[in-house]
């Protein structure tokens, strides 16, 4: 056995095996604790829970490959509550008006335009000023944030309409839409990370970005374009919930980056760069709402799962620092 | 006097930039309202930036050691929750350093987990939001903290008292701002947070106990959030669970405005609190001039991308990064 083979294989199952302990901690603990008689693994409750992850694994699909890139986004939530509100707000626009539910489509496209711009805006100012992409999507985070607010004040946007409600909560195979788009943007970044020149250089650029120059990629492009797609799924993911739920406060969002980027970390992406896949992305979103959910079944409050994600969210990082064979040969001091 | 040449200009503006950007601000909204620069609008604009500036204080020694604290914003909700809670229980006197007490805990639990198990701070620090929102949200069963008897304590004079003339918060910030000022330019401590931010394994092969420097500065940090959240809860009496949510953000674009480099190595205290200042005179002078209130937030974004961007090309000699 190549050395390093035995820890790779157990970070890589890590979160699965996490899932799994989740799942048979839950139903044994349910039975004892629960108020409800509902079994917690019950084909009900499961296919409930992977409708309420996509929001935020949605986002999380993008989040992995800028940070695979060696960036980071802070803004998503932002850029999800102004996608929100272009959604809601377009369709009751006057130019609009006579379309009927061809409305809705034009919505749509409005609300991914938008979202994309306003993440390629981030890659293109972190591309030609050189700023960190923290600082620079830290700022946009306020600044996006501050354009929602000036856009209604405190008050919600609402606007509901049926087809598209409809559409929402339609199911296929048993599967509700928000699920089909989270599996649907699962595979395409997986396929666009594990099969494209763009997803080969993704890696090679956040592995070591001098070296990247160096060999000929063409660095800023490329980080733009993936700051483009984060902006594109995090519009999509409103566009997703928000169809539905019809209202958007200027308060939603708030705090979704944080979430994302904890899913993606318990995923196994480096926060430095150059590792990570989709997959394990999706493992970590699993992970986080099964908690939620679980800790919600057995009568915890949010207090308890806020504590919980956060100390698991340290141990899973101090288990990876342990199993990183490179580690060793770190200086000890 | 020799006549100063395109690159010496270049040098005191990189260096002296953020002053300067900040008089020519003060001087535009003076202008457009006299009233901006009034002795009263002055202390009103410091008072309500001191909380934030006092937990920018010790935010700036942490970034400076080349780490980051995403938990400050809880860890003072956590703060004014408790001392509220303790202050009706065993009085101000003992609530004021049991809180201390506790908030200095989660600092060293922090400082350990980065200083001395080297784990990378930007995600413990996140963890650590999360978890201290949960145990704040624990610690109150979720309900807001008031005081029972608004009138008759003087633990109030945190926040809402003044001395000679001058606010309360004025001065803790001032008076804080000058100790952790000289604590960081003027004695050995201070240099070892630069050389471990600067360059961490230089710092170490020169016998600067790496571990030991980070860890102090995350105890610095959690005491600034500490005085910070006593002085909220002094000046409001009453808080809600979520009261410090979001202000990690603002605190680090403070420190950033500063101009203090995220990789580590540099930043002063000064510049820091001429970072609060700007971002509270923003606030002010564009509701003063009567701009919405949330543009403040855009005009902050474009100034922070400013600000680091010039700071950055100066240092190269070229306004666009190299990156094709």
């Amino acid at each position: 056995m190549k050395q390093g083979t035995l820890s790779k294989a157990l970070k890589g199952g890590a979160i699965w095996g996490f899932i799994v302990l989740e799942l048979v901690f839950f139903s044994i603990a349910g039975e004892y604790l629960s108020l409800s008689d509902k079994a917690f693994m019950d084909w009900e409750n499961m296919l409930l829970l992977f409708k309420q992850s996509a929001p935020i694994g949605i986002i999380a699909m993008g989040m992995t490959i800028v940070m695979v890139n060696g960036n980071i986004d802070l803004s998503v939530g932002a850029t999800f509550a102004i996608a929100a509100i272009i959604l809601l707000d377009s369709m009751t626009w006057p130019i609009f008006a006579g379309l009927g539910d061809w409305v809705i489509p034009l919505a749509w496209l409005l609300a991914l335009l938008v979202g994309t711009a306003l993440g390629a805006l981030n890659g293109f100012i972190v591309w030609k000023t050189g700023v960190d992409a923290f600082i620079v999507t830290l700022g946009s985070m306020l600044g996006y944030r501050g354009i929602v607010f000036m856009f209604n004040g405190e008050n919600p946007t609402s606007h509901l309409n049926w087809t598209l409600v409809d559409f929402a909560e339609a199911e296929f195979l048993g599967f509700a839409t928000a699920t089909w788009f989270l599996l649907g943007v699962t595979l395409i970044m997986w396929f666009v990370m594990a099969r494209t020149v763009h997803g080969r250089n993704a890696y090679a650029i956040g592995d070591n970005r001098e070296a990247a120059v160096n060999a000929g990629i063409r660095v800023g492009p490329h980080m733009m374009i993936n700051f483009a797609i984060i902006g594109f799924l995090a519009a999509l993911s409103a566009v997703v919930f928000y169809s539905e739920s019809g209202s958007v406060n200027p308060n939603d969002g708030q705090l979704y980056e944080l979430w994302v980027i904890t899913a993606v970390v318990l995923g196994g992406t480096k926060i430095t760069g150059g590792a990570g896949n989709v997959i394990g992305t999706f493992g970590g979103v699993i992970a986080i709402q099964l908690l939620r959910k679980g800790l919600g079944h057995i009568g915890a409050d949010t207090s308890t799962v806020n504590l919980v994600i956060g100390l698991i969210l340290i141990a899973v990082l101090f288990l990876d620092k342990q199993l990183n064979v490179k580690g060793k040969e770190e200086l000890r001091v | 006097m020799a006549t100063l040449d395109r690159r010496q200009i270049g040098s005191i503006l990189a260096k002296q930039g953020i002053l300067i950007a900040f008089a020519l601000f003060m001087i535009v909204f003076t202008i457009a309202n006299p009233k901006f620069i009034s002795i009263d609008n002055v202390f009103s604009v410091v008072r309500s930036s001191a909380i934030l500036g006092v937990m920018a204080l010790g935010v700036t020694f942490v970034v400076i050691s080349g780490n980051l604290d995403l938990s400050v914003g809880s860890m003072m909700s956590f703060s004014t929750i408790v001392v509220l809670d303790l202050h009706d229980k065993i009085g101000p006197l003992l609530a004021i350093p049991a809180m201390f007490a506790m908030t200095l805990c989660l600092g060293a639990f922090i400082g350990f987990l980065v200083g001395y198990l080297r784990l990378n701070s930007l995600i413990v620090t996140l963890g650590m939001l999360s978890a201290i929102h949960g145990l704040t949200l624990t610690y109150s069963g979720g309900q807001n903290m008031d005081i029972a008897d608004k009138e008759g304590t003087w633990f109030s004079v945190f926040g809402q008292g003044s001395a000679l003339g001058i606010p309360v918060p004025i001065l803790i910030f001032v008076g804080l701002a000058a100790l952790l000022g000289i604590a960081l330019a003027r004695t050995p401590f201070g240099r070892k947070v630069y050389a471990v931010g600067g360059n961490g394994t230089a710092a170490t092969f020169s016998g600067i106990k790496r571990a030991r420097t980070v860890f102090t500065c995350y105890l610095i940090s959690a005491g600034c959030v500490a005085t910070a959240g006593m002085m909220q809860a002094s000046r409001s009496l009453g808080s809600q669970n979520t009261v410090g949510q979001g202000l990690e953000l603002e605190v680090l674009a403070a420190v950033i405005l500063g101009g203090a480099s995220l990789l580590g190595g540099s930043g002063t205290i000064f510049k820091t609190v001429i970072g609060v200042l700007i971002l509270g005179f923003i606030q002010n002078g564009l509701l003063l001039v009567g701009l919405q209130f949330y543009v403040q937030f855009v005009v902050t974004w474009v100034i922070i991308i400013l600000a680091v961007w010039l700071d950055i090309a100066a240092k190269r000699g070229k306004l666009f990064s190299h990156i094709a």
